[in-house]
């Protein structure tokens, strides 16, 4: 008894130190993932394991399984660890400020990646680094303006699901996009709930609601699996998807590049999945020299067309989406 | 005298026939096109088309959930399986096997989840809901294994065409709702095998002291279920060209429930009908074809949804028939 826990002593001090020399040399991360729901949060998972080896970063990576308990589980032994920082995907917005108070007294700086926290007290974490929602739609509705002109244009709207965050916000900014231009309107808008399957049902209804879908000039989808859903209800009703119809949508999903390569779609807005990069990189300054990152960086939110379509389809085929 | 069950039932179908056809008029209303139909690429194409084709993978639950329901059962796992044989087939298809291999295998995966279900209510003894429900929590998860959590999609011809092709105009999914569920409903009515159920919903005990394998029975309608369950995933992985493991089939299962309560079915167990749960699958459609038409904001689709049932659900309940003198089924009815 008395020898086999001593063995176990040293076994765990040895173990214990061999840790302690690796991090001597690198930083340690520590990363509380939500788990993975979808393509786009397997590929965020497979891009931060990238970005962390291209910096020589110790990347732990917590799944939390769609379960803020477990967050809070992985932060707390990130803590105990004692990582350099913590990247937490926070799985709904509330109840973190006594997990990232500890975390603070610890001195060790937290952050929050693709979504944000609700709370009082800011200095809770370091930064943010999430996309701009209303902008996405933005950079979708500027591009269809800028593509139709001065022509009449019937849009026809897929809306993620009703009361989320991003279909609220990817319709803000579309919406405001076009306010400006009065040939452009929005003729139906119905919820495909960011899924292929509803996004097709969608639009079979949509062309058979819109005279066999003559008078649709333009698709907007909230997401690219809906758009690529409608792509294939086009082309069921007999149009062309992408000629007939054009077709912008958000997200750059690996799919939606092979339908603009085969010219089925026109546009895509990229929501990156590399958001740890920058997190990294502000988190590197800061232990550096303490520079402090402004409370929130924006990721770009590039538009991609079918001209560079098959070269991004080849770079984001195996990133887990 | 079984020949004559099935007509026998005729009358006591007039509350779900009336109810599917106020709802197409409904649609017309809000949508006067909506019987507009035309030949497109050799298919028929128009918005009645949309509510068969789009309620078919429902309809195909409702007949697996309808024998399961007749003895007092419910499977609560069926969209999960969806899922399950969506990602076997489209995993295979994208591997390259041959349509047959792929319709056996993602088949043979849902009559194994079925069975799986029959075991733990017929051998077992646990309550249906309990048995399902782990299947239903534990099975998306699985498919999520299958699909590594990614979209897996195919450009497999053959498993294309068990959604994309048509026969005699009408899109393959209805054709296979259609004829499984009248081969099922001939099968329960023209054999003693539908007497069995119900006599099992009624009072397991007692039949089984009658003489009834009820386990065999039990297991084979949960077997059925999973069949069928894997039957809508591989429509439903077929119609979007992938399998989306999060996603395909989610809820489904309460779809499926309520076609079957619309349908008339007692959840109570016992008295049964195939046919009329695939009109509650069509009405259930019809609705939501006809919400997508009508143009109200999506904010509206679920109000608009629970109105219509709450109205049909009233229009059939036990009260409203004593009331308006219809005349009731003979039997069955605890």
């Amino acid at each position: 008894m008395t020898r086999s826990s001593l063995f176990a002593g040293v076994a765990l001090a040895a173990g214990l130190f061999a840790a302690t020399l690796a991090s001597a040399a690198e930083l340690t991360v520590g990363f509380s993932q939500i788990g993975s729901e979808s393509g786009w949060r397997a590929a965020e998972t497979t891009v931060s394991k990238m970005e962390a080896e291209k910096r020589g970063i110790d990347l732990k990576i917590a799944d939390a399984q769609q379960k803020q308990e477990n967050q809070i589980k992985a932060i707390r032994s990130f803590i105990a660890q004692g990582v350099d920082a913590i990247f937490l995907a926070p799985v709904v917005a509330t109840g973190w400020d006594s997990v990232l108070e500890e975390a603070k007294d610890a001195d060790i700086p937290v952050v929050l990646l693709d979504r944000t926290i609700d709370t009082k007290d800011e200095s809770l974490y370091l930064t943010a680094v999430t996309s701009d929602t209303v902008y996405e739609g933005k950079v979708a509705g500027e591009w269809l303006a800028k593509t139709v002109g001065d022509k009449q244009c019937n849009i026809v709207e897929l809306q993620g699901t009703v009361g989320s965050s991003p279909a609220i916000n990817r319709k803000k900014g579309f919406d405001e996009a076009i306010a400006a231009h009065s040939n452009l309107k929005i003729i139906r808008s119905q919820t495909g709930d960011f899924t292929r399957t509803k996004g097709k049902e969608v639009m079979e209804s949509f062309i058979k609601a819109e005279g066999g879908g003559k008078t649709i000039c333009a698709v907007y989808a909230h997401n690219d699996d809906m758009q690529i859903g409608a792509i294939q209800a086009i082309k069921e009703a007999g149009l062309k998807p992408g000629t007939d119809i054009l077709m912008v949508s958000i997200d750059a999903v690996p799919d939606i590049f092979k339908a603009m390569a085969d010219g089925e779609a026109n546009a895509t807005v990229e929501l990156t999945p590399n958001m740890a990069g920058p997190a990294f990189d502000a988190v590197m300054a800061y232990k550096k020299d303490g520079t402090v990152p402004p409370k929130w960086i924006q990721t770009e939110s590039a538009l991609y067309l079918p001209d560079t379509a098959k070269e991004e389809y080849e770079r984001r085929k195996n990133l887990g989406y | 005298m079984t020949l004559a069950r099935p007509f026998r039932a005729l009358p006591a179908a007039t509350p779900q026939i009336l109810t599917f056809v106020l709802v197409l008029l409904a649609n017309w209303a809000v949508f006067p096109d909506f019987f507009d139909l035309r030949l497109q690429d050799g298919r028929l194409f128009g918005s009645l088309i949309d509510v068969l084709n789009r309620g078919a993978p429902v309809a195909i639950l409702a007949v697996g959930m309808t024998l399961v329901i007749a003895t007092k059962g419910v499977d609560l796992s069926v969209g999960a399986v969806m899922a399950i044989a969506g990602a076997v087939a489209a995993t295979l298809a994208a591997d390259g096997q041959p349509l047959p291999v792929i319709l056996a295998a993602a088949l043979s995966v849902g009559l194994l989840c079925g069975l799986w279900n029959g075991l733990l209510v017929a051998i077992l003894d646990i309550q249906p809901i309990i048995a399902t429900l782990i299947l239903m929590v534990t099975g998306r998860g699985i498919a999520q294994l299958v699909t590594e959590g990614q979209i897996v999609t195919f450009t497999h011809e053959g498993l294309i065409a068990v959604a994309g092709s048509a026969l005699l105009g009408l899109p393959m999914p209805v054709v296979i709702a259609l004829a499984l569920a009248g081969a099922v409903a001939a099968l329960v009515r023209f054999t003693a095998l539908g007497l069995l159920i119900e006599s099992i919903g009624v009072n397991r005990t007692a039949s089984t002291y009658a003489g009834v394998d009820s386990r065999s029975v039990l297991l084979a309608a949960y077997g059925v279920s999973g069949l069928c369950a894997a039957l809508a995933g591989l429509i439903a992985a077929s119609d979007i060209r992938g399998a989306d493991a999060n996603n395909a089939g989610l809820w489904l299962e309460l779809d499926a429930i309520l076609a079957v309560v619309i349908g008339g079915t007692s959840l109570f167990g016992g008295r049964f009908s195939i046919l009329l749960s695939l009109v509650g699958a069509f009405v259930i459609q019809a609705m939501n074809t006809g919400i997508l038409l009508s143009g109200y904001p999506p904010e509206m689709n679920l109000i608009v949804k629970a109105t219509a049932i709450v109205l049909i659900l009233v229009v059939q309940s036990p009260a409203a028939t004593r009331l308006k003198g219809f005349f009731g089924p003979k039997g069955g009815r605890p």
